[in-house]
């Protein structure tokens, strides 16, 4: 019997450990052939004919003095874990410079005409590989800009190479403040900071009910969302609102209802969450809770299309997101979002994702800065990025210049979609802030 | 912490906890008939999720005239498991039943995720909710814990009452008596087998009516199942109903007193705890 007991522990430990290894997202495919020596670069030609012309390019000169070609270096992630992300951001980009290059390419100001071409590495969504591959973009291919890998870690791994070869890098597919506060003076964001994913929320309740003061955070145990919420109950602080409960949940959890139990009544409102499965499994054991929370906002779920297969669970439900397609933003620079949707879709026969959003932008960034700039000099550019104050499709973009947080994207802000009702009772989602995006008025109070 | 609120845990406690009770009935039952550790359970667990919400969301099957068909399907399935992967390595030392059955499991979690993926899937399906007081409880909750105890209700009636459930206890005691008094042993661990996986497949299926779940989903509830068995007494698939209730009440009331992330690591010291003082469980063994 005692032998059994022990093979008993010793089985449950095996169980714990291979569930773990189950849980951990699959690499989906094989490393790439190339492996890690001499990898080949990819290059893409400005050959795809675009649909949709870039808005704000110079026309070609009639007579050019000289043309010259700046090589654009980033690795994307062609394998691994990251691939679906890393792919749509990378097709993003590369319509982008399609698109200029179609429309004849950057004039400088003595006159040189500017065309892109990008030269990119496959990282196998390894932060090892990044540092590699980038030093190899900058030394051997002679990268003049950078542009960065999807992912907070992958970005914060190749920032420091851009810095080190004095290169500028755009960085896109990642949201994390930490790479912004080592110093660096080359770096600049396109995402809104984790740390600012849910003031927003906190912002909308205030205008939409000033009485409005008590809120629960609920929130996955992770550093992503921990992150979040540190941030969020900082801010709520400072705007006069009062936390009531903060508590986190392991990644994983399923059953809410001994959480929600714990929540005081007469609150207003519950924010927090985590990621998609969790997000959705709260939201419903909230509805079924028939608590009367006026405003609950979640992080990363309810953004999703699926999100709604909780039904009436996800009615009111808001979401912060980087970019919607629906969002109507009036830009200053660069194509309206129905123009750059309607581009993406001919190009590559999907509906544009916030990733592929973000690949987009940082290629309109650099391209804004190079005309501002008149130059290709890294400095000059530099000051242009520095001073750079424009509203894309994307939203607005703005970097801090302050040494403690140089290029930390302090303009664009997440858009909040809600999960609303149309005429015919379908439930569907409708952007409600900020307000000079949105495209319906909020719900409030859902319940 | 009001009494309502002390109220709304315990139940909500219960009704989870009574799941969790028939999720551990099978692999209990497994283990005290033909002593294997059934690696495969979670896997199972996450099929009977998979086949409710397929036969509801393509067929438009009512969930709980789904669970029959889940049911059904779930015996046919452990009888093939068992005579395909363990019948030939039940007399061989414990480590070959566990490989044997960690394999299936691995097959069915590869075949799971190349066709579902693990994006997070969820029936969608509601019974409301009922007001009792200050205590709010899921209609679906409610009808999983009718079934559950019909089914276990069943169960025991079977077992001690009819004379295939007699075979069944007669194999568990001691199968080489059973062979020479004539039962059919390979026929009986088959078909235990199979109730084993029905249950497990009914308890995911249950399940699935109130959270989304992916292929992987139902390793948790194996995890769970284990410290359950050890609390209802290991090989008793009635002590693992109330190990599962036990466990249901400490997960709905701990966290009103403590941070929720702290409840498996309390959770896992009553299992060390039990193993320790009484290895036999709290309902004692078979």
């Amino acid at each position: 019997m005692k032998r059994i007991w022990h093979g008993l522990l010793v089985v449950l430990l095996f169980a714990g450990v291979i569930l773990a290894g189950c849980g951990a997202p699959p690499a989906t495919s094989p490393p790439s052939a190339g492996g890690t020596e001499s990898p080949q670069p990819q290059t893409t030609a400005p050959t795809t004919a675009p649909q949709q012309p870039a808005t704000a390019t110079q026309p070609p000169a009639a007579a050019p003095a000289t043309e010259k070609t700046v090589i654009i270096g980033f690795t994307a992630s062609l394998t691994g874990k990251l691939n679906v992300e890393s792919t749509r951001q990378t097709n993003g980009l590369k319509l982008w410079m399609d698109q200029v290059n179609k429309a004849g390419g950057l004039k400088l100001a003595d006159g040189t005409v500017v065309r892109f071409e990008a030269k990119f590495y496959d990282d196998e969504s390894s932060k090892d590989r990044v540092q590699e591959l980038y030093t190899k973009l900058v030394n051997d291919d002679k990268a003049d800009f950078l542009i960065s890998p999807y992912s907070s870690g992958l970005a914060d791994a190749s920032a420091v190479i851009a810095e080190q070869y004095e290169r500028i890098m755009i960085t896109t597919g990642a949201a994390s403040e930490g790479t912004y506060q080592k110093g660096y003076t080359l770096v600049y964001q396109t995402y809104t900071p984790a740390g600012r994913y849910l003031t927003g929320a906190v912002d909308m309740l205030a205008s939409l009910d000033p009485n409005a003061k008590r809120i629960a955070i609920v929130h996955e145990n992770d550093k992503f969302s921990t992150d979040v919420v540190a941030a969020l109950e900082k801010y709520a602080v400072a705007q006069g609102f009062e936390v009531v409960l903060k508590e986190g949940y392991d990644s994983g959890t399923t059953d809410f209802a001994p959480i929600i139990n714990k929540i005081p009544a007469n609150v207003d409102a519950i924010m927090g969450g985590g990621h998609f499965a969790d997000g959705q499994q709260f939201s419903k054991a909230i509805y079924s809770k028939n608590l009367p929370i006026k405003f609950i906002a979640l992080l990363v779920a309810p953004p999703e299309p699926t999100f709604a297969e909780i039904g009436d669970a996800a009615f009111g439900i808001v979401g912060p997101s980087q970019w919607e397609p629906l969002a109507a933003f009036t830009p200053d620079y660069g194509p309206t979002g129905a123009e750059f949707i309607e581009a993406y879709r001919a190009a590559y026969n999907e509906e544009p994702s916030y990733h592929a959003a973000g690949g987009y932008v940082a290629g309109l960034i650099l391209q804004r800065a190079i005309e501002t700039a008149g130059t290709l000099d890294t400095q000059a550019v530099k000051a242009a990025l520095d001073s750079m104050d424009m509203t894309t499709f994307f939203g607005r973009i703005k970097f801090d210049t302050s040494p403690e947080s140089h290029g930390l994207q302090i303009g664009h802000s997440m858009v909040y979609i809600q999960w609303q009702r149309d005429a015919s009772g379908a439930l569907t989602k409708q952007v409600v802030w900020p307000k000079e995006g949105k495209t319906a008025d909020p719900v409030y109070p859902i319940r | 912490m009001s009494p309502g609120t002390i109220a709304s845990s315990i139940a909500d406690g219960l009704l989870i906890g009574i799941v969790y009770g028939i999720a551990a009935m099978g692999l209990s039952l497994i283990w005290g008939v033909m002593s294997v550790i059934n690696l495969t359970h979670g896997a199972l667990i996450s099929l009977g999720m998979f086949g409710v919400y397929l036969l509801f969301t393509t067929f438009g099957l009512n969930p709980y005239l789904a669970l029959i068909v889940v049911a059904f399907f779930g015996l046919l399935l452990g009888v093939l498991i068992y005579l395909i992967a363990i019948a030939r390595v039940i007399d061989a030392p414990h480590l070959s039943s566990l490989l044997a059955t960690f394999s299936v499991n691995m097959i069915i979690i590869g075949l799971g995720t190349a066709i579902f993926t693990t994006t997070p899937r969820d029936t969608g399906f509601s019974l409301g909710s009922v007001q009792i007081g200050p205590v709010t409880l899921q209609g679906t909750r409610l009808v999983a814990m009718v079934v559950t105890l019909i089914v276990a209700g069943a169960l025991y009636a079977f077992l001690y009452r009819t004379r295939t459930g007699k075979y069944i206890r007669a194999v568990a005691n001691n199968r080489a008596a059973a062979e020479l008094m004539g039962i059919p042993s390979t026929a009986i661990l088959a078909l235990s087998f199979g109730i084993g996986t029905m249950l497990a497949a009914i308890a995911g299926g249950l399940i699935s009516t109130f959270f989304s779940f992916t292929i992987l989903s139902g390793g948790i509830y194996e995890l769970k199942s284990f410290i359950i068995v050890v609390l209802g007494g290991l090989g008793n698939p009635l002590g693992a109903l109330v190990g599962g209730l036990i466990l249901g009440v400490l997960e709905g009331v701990l966290p009103l007193t403590m941070p929720n992330t702290w409840v498996p690591v309390i959770e896992f010291l009553l299992f060390v705890f039990i193993l320790l003082v009484r290895p036999s469980g709290l309902l004692g063994g078979k």
